[in-house]
């Protein structure tokens, strides 16, 4: 999705960060495009080179899938009950300034917590909702005079294109910072995200146990 | 491998399980990519890889079907809020052509065709309309036209032809054709525009009539139309023969 997006991105992209006149980066720089045309040649699929046809072919198919799975993946959680692990709590929003001072390597304690920690309960449920962000602005952008309504609660058909696209900056962001996370965890974490399952110390022996 | 689960230590039962879930994403992973390369292997239809044809055309009959309505307009807005737009198409306007001696060829679904002059389609009701007209390529700019509904041009000049699939329109020398649906054809806002931001239309812009229609990208408002025609076979489309969507409606 990330990737068909910037095909359709590249053929109008007019987003940067800056004030007034004074541009401090704009998106994409022309060395990344070019990195973009080098690797579809690498790849042996050229035509994945700015494509605007392609990338609106490819982002309307496996829309269907990131819709499909996302809703898959809410009613499951929700009807499973396994959303009182993931939904923040009210104590996670304090808990979360601790996590993150530990995180930065502050001599903070963790406080206890189940599956998920505060600050993975906020985060992670707040990825959900950029989901469904994600899909109500996509809809906006296609059919703009279809669901005019929704075009106009966001803002409108230009403002609703910038809102797609820093939406899926935020993934993009979210997605380097958890791999980091998860590498700087290591291998036993990793091990967890994968299987469900991690081994801890006990009273009497090791036990395998339901982990994160 | 252990044979009888009692008897792992928590470390076996362990590397047992993580054994499990590693093999299942190395498949999933290994699904994925191949899926990609299968995908992008397929014999092209219209430039593009077949199964995405096919779903581009799922996804405009689910829209044309479940969303689209002629009483779904598209935003107007206050001519404060026109700004000038870029030329962006001259594909079938490369060479001048004489406007005086302009007309329009016109195909009804049944019976023979006739020409039409510009006073003919000016005579119809004028309708102005001012809204946000968007290209392909994501750009738009609110733009101000004039002209008549195709809806009215259609009852006057080809009554019963509403009845056909599809209208076809191509540019004078023929470089430059699309296909409409005859729902968005028929929409309210679609017009045969022979004005544009309160002057008559200029060349570069498709001077003397070009199409207009919000509910569909630029790319299918052809610009100097030459031919008009009434069809239940679904006519060629310069842009969807390139890799686009069909019925790039919005």
């Amino acid at each position: 999705m990330i990737f068909s997006g910037m095909l359709i991105y590249w053929a109008y992209d007019p987003y940067r960060i800056g004030v007034g006149s004074v541009t401090l980066f704009h998106f994409f720089p022309p060395k990344f495009y070019d990195w973009v045309n080098k690797a579809a040649d690498a790849t042996g699929m050229p035509e994945m080179a700015q494509n605007l046809a392609l990338g609106m072919a490819l982002h309307f198919a496996f829309a269907w899938l990131f819709a499909i799975n996302g809703i898959a993946y809410v009613l499951y959680t929700l009807i499973s009950g396994e959303w009182r692990e993931l939904w923040p709590e009210r104590k996670s929003f304090r808990e979360a300034i601790q996590v993150a001072k530990n995180e930065a390597g502050f001599k903070v304690p963790l406080p206890p917590h189940g599956r998920y920690n505060a600050a993975q309960r906020i985060v992670y449920s707040a990825i959900i909702l950029m989901g469904g962000l994600s899909l109500l602005t996509g809809l906006a952008i296609y059919k703009p005079a279809q669901v005019h309504w929704l075009a106009a609660m966001l803002g409108g058909y230009e403002w609703a294109r910038w809102e797609h696209f820093w939406l899926t900056m935020g993934y993009v962001g979210f997605f380097l910072i958890h791999v980091a996370q998860v590498v700087r965890a290591g291998w036993p974490n990793f091990r967890a995200m994968v299987c469900g399952y991690d081994l801890v110390e006990t009273a009497q022996n090791a036990k395998v146990t339901h982990g994160d | 491998m252990a044979t009888d689960p009692k008897k792992r230590t928590p470390e076996e039962e362990l590397a047992r399980k993580a054994r499990r879930s590693f093999l299942g994403l190395g498949i999933g992973a290994a699904a994925a990519v191949g899926g990609w390369y299968w995908l992008n292997a397929q014999p092209l239809d219209q430039e593009i890889p077949w199964p995405l044809r096919r779903v581009l055309g799922f996804n405009g009959n689910l829209v044309h079907n479940a969303l689209y309505s002629g009483n779904h307009l598209a935003k107007e807005y206050p001519a404060s809020a026109v700004r000038p737009i870029k030329v962006n198409g001259d594909i079938g306007m490369e060479k001048p052509i004489d406007l005086s001696a302009w007309q329009l060829t016109l195909k009804p679904q049944a019976g023979p065709e006739r020409q039409l002059t510009l006073a003919d389609i000016q005579a119809l009701p004028r309708v102005e309309e001012i809204i946000d007209f968007k290209c392909v390529e994501g750009w738009s700019t609110v733009t101000q036209f004039a002209g008549a509904r195709l809806s009215d041009f259609t009852a006057k000049f080809a009554p019963g032809s509403q009845r056909a699939a599809y209208i076809g329109m191509n540019t004078p020398s023929g470089d430059y054709y699309v296909g409409v649906d005859m729902a968005s054809a028929l929409h309210p806002q679609s017009l045969l525009a022979y004005e544009m931001n309160g002057k008559p239309l200029e060349d570069k812009h498709g001077a003397p009539l070009r199409l207009v229609m919000p509910v569909k990208y630029g790319i299918k408002n052809i610009k100097r139309i030459a031919r008009i025609e009434y069809t239940d076979e679904r006519p060629k489309d310069y842009w969807a023969e390139q890799g686009y969507d069909y019925y790039s409606g919005l």
